[in-house]
């Protein structure tokens, strides 16, 4: 009797969670689906973004992806490196770089936000631009990366290691020809993983790459995000609301991809793990 | 021992990248704090915590209903998102059949990916009018607190799953040798061994909802008052950056710098209690 009644309890709160986020995609597409088309994607926004598209909004998040992982990949993944291939796990300076990054990551977004506005925008003199937005989510960024990227590293196995040392390799070598293609398929996920964040993120994004919804010129125009476009269209403009609602699902479409993605690319490298440890 | 030139040179410059790095952080304290610096001086801290009184225009920065309205609807996330979140762990790692498992995981996870404006959104557009029949005007402590709920659970969900999941197999195997029935493995024995990575995680849930800008910002009604009832808008700590760092200058400014340093100073507090109840860590 208790054991059916616990089972029941388990069943119906699982059932509520995933009923939550049914209504959620549901309201998405009640709302936005009618208004998202291929005319939407690609036309300028008009008067403050209640007609027209979003395709500078596009253009702009793109742009301020793209400065993020320039900035990020090379200095994390070099970062990961380090840690997981040429010092001791308790190497002094080690330590203290994880527990910076621990700490980093629990930073709240809009603390980011200070900070790039007051860094970046204002003692770089960047102003509000796409140079300044994207580099503050590289920071935010950089903590899961690396972590993701060091775990990776460290799950290679170790004959591999061996082996390159055995014919002679430079560590470096082998790390370039070896372990990071071992180890790709854990970077990959954290590459999306950031990527996912640095999509959603909007706090972080309000005084650094700004409001402005033209078509960014350069990076170092002010550039719209599309978070940015769905909370100011929600917030600050009265009959903006279908194309928030159109803007939030694309935006939710996004995020569903890479999260399938991310889950795909883990399990080609658990599997691989598994058949590396066999062999 | 022996290095390769080749090694020579790529081991100070990989350092180099990873010291750099955590250089981000230490700017990052010291942008803030030299931020917040003109407020720090002219004002003690305290009088910031404990007077109830925001007027910037006329140099009144006291944050104390904005702090009370931030842990309040931190506490109300906690208290839906903690045993939902726990039972969704239960039900992925001992109830679901094999592919129910896979599917569910997979929503829990996307769930937690879920940009925190299309949450807000959702709650403005969807949970807000529902509400305004009955408790006009809708936007409140309450419905903030519930839709972060749903925000943390994920991150509820996913530790607890983690820590059920490291539980060595011999717990499950003995309770199982004697013969004690599923429920009361899982409550009496499963629970308790992995209560304290459980705790870990909710404090980090915790953290989370205590830093989260969008979804307060957009459903909680933003309006400064002293939070005395459940329905009552009210307006958090982060979303006052938000909506006044566009225009504010001067003292005002630096006051908003002083909360980023609060809010900063509450999150990290959290974390290092989650690290340290759930021990091994490899800064030591």
């Amino acid at each position: 009797m208790a054991e059916h009644l616990f089972q029941f309890v388990i069943w119906c709160v699982a059932l509520l969670v995933l009923m939550v986020l049914l209504w959620l995609v549901y309201g998405l597409l009640d709302h936005g689906l009618a208004k998202l088309s291929f005319e939407f994607l690609l036309s300028e926004p008009q008067n403050a973004g209640r007609d027209g598209g979003i395709i500078s909004i596009l253009v702009a998040t793109l742009l301020i992806l793209a400065v993020t992982l320039l900035a990020a990949l090379p200095l994390g993944l070099a970062s990961a490196v380090w840690l997981a291939e040429f010092t001791a796990t308790h190497h002094f300076w080690a330590r203290k770089v994880r527990l910076a990054l621990d700490v980093m990551a629990g930073v709240p977004s809009i603390v980011f936000g200070l900070f790039g506005y007051a860094f970046f925008g204002i003692f770089m003199g960047m102003g509000f631009s796409v140079l300044s937005g994207g580099l503050t989510l590289a920071c935010m960024i950089l903590p899961v990366f690396i972590r993701t990227c060091e775990i990776g590293l460290r799950g290679v196995n170790n004959s591999w290691r061996q082996g390159a040392a055995a014919l002679g390799m430079p560590k470096i070598k082998a790390v370039w020809y070896i372990l990071l293609p071992a180890a790709m398929p854990a970077i990959s996920a954290g590459l999306i993983l950031g990527i996912g964040r640095a999509t959603a993120e909007t706090a972080a994004l309000m005084f650094t790459s700004g409001y402005v919804d033209r078509m960014p010129e350069s990076v170092m125009d002010s550039g719209r995000a599309l978070s940015v476009h769905i909370y100011d269209l929600s917030m600050n403009v009265t009959g903006g609301d279908a194309a928030a609602q159109a803007s939030a699902l694309l935006l939710l479409m996004i995020i569903i991809v890479l999260n399938m993605l991310a889950y795909a690319v883990t399990d080609l490298w658990l599997g691989r793990r598994l058949s590396n440890d066999l062999a | 021992m022996f290095q390769p030139h080749a090694d020579r040179i790529a081991k100070p410059l990989l350092a180099a990248a990873a010291l750099v790095c955590a250089a981000v952080l230490v700017l990052i304290i010291a942008v803030i704090i030299s931020g917040a610096w003109p407020a720090l001086i002219s004002q003690d801290l305290v009088v910031f915590i404990t007077d109830a009184s925001w007027y910037p225009l006329e140099g009144q920065f006291g944050m104390l209903s904005m702090l009370l309205a931030s842990l309040l609807v931190m506490m109300i996330a906690i208290l839906l998102a903690a045993p939902m979140g726990i039972i969704c762990a239960i039900f992925i790692a001992y109830i679901a059949p094999v592919r129910v498992q896979k599917i569910y995981r997979f929503a829990i996870a996307l769930l937690a990916g879920m940009p925190s404006v299309v949450l807000g959104l959702w709650g403005l557009t969807v949970l807000v009018p529902l509400v305004n029949k009955w408790s006009p005007p809708g936007l409140s402590l309450l419905l903030a607190g519930i839709v972060l709920a749903v925000m943390i659970l994920p991150t509820v969900a996913l530790t607890s799953l983690a820590a059920f999941k490291s539980l060595p197999i011999a717990l499950q195997q003995a309770a199982s040798a004697l013969g004690v029935r599923q429920h009361v493995q899982i409550l009496k024995v499963f629970i308790p061994a992995a209560s304290a990575a459980i705790l870990s995680g909710m404090l980090l849930a915790m953290a989370r909802a205590l830093g989260e800008t969008m979804v307060v910002l957009m459903v909680a009604g933003n309006v400064v008052q002293f939070p005395s009832g459940l329905m009552e808008p009210v307006r958090t700590l982060t979303a006052n950056i938000a909506l006044e760092m566009a225009y504010a200058t001067d003292q005002h400014r630096a006051a908003l710098f002083v909360s980023g340093l609060l809010l900063t100073a509450m999150v990290l507090v959290m974390m290092s209690f989650a690290a340290r109840i759930k021990g091994h860590n490899d800064y030591g």
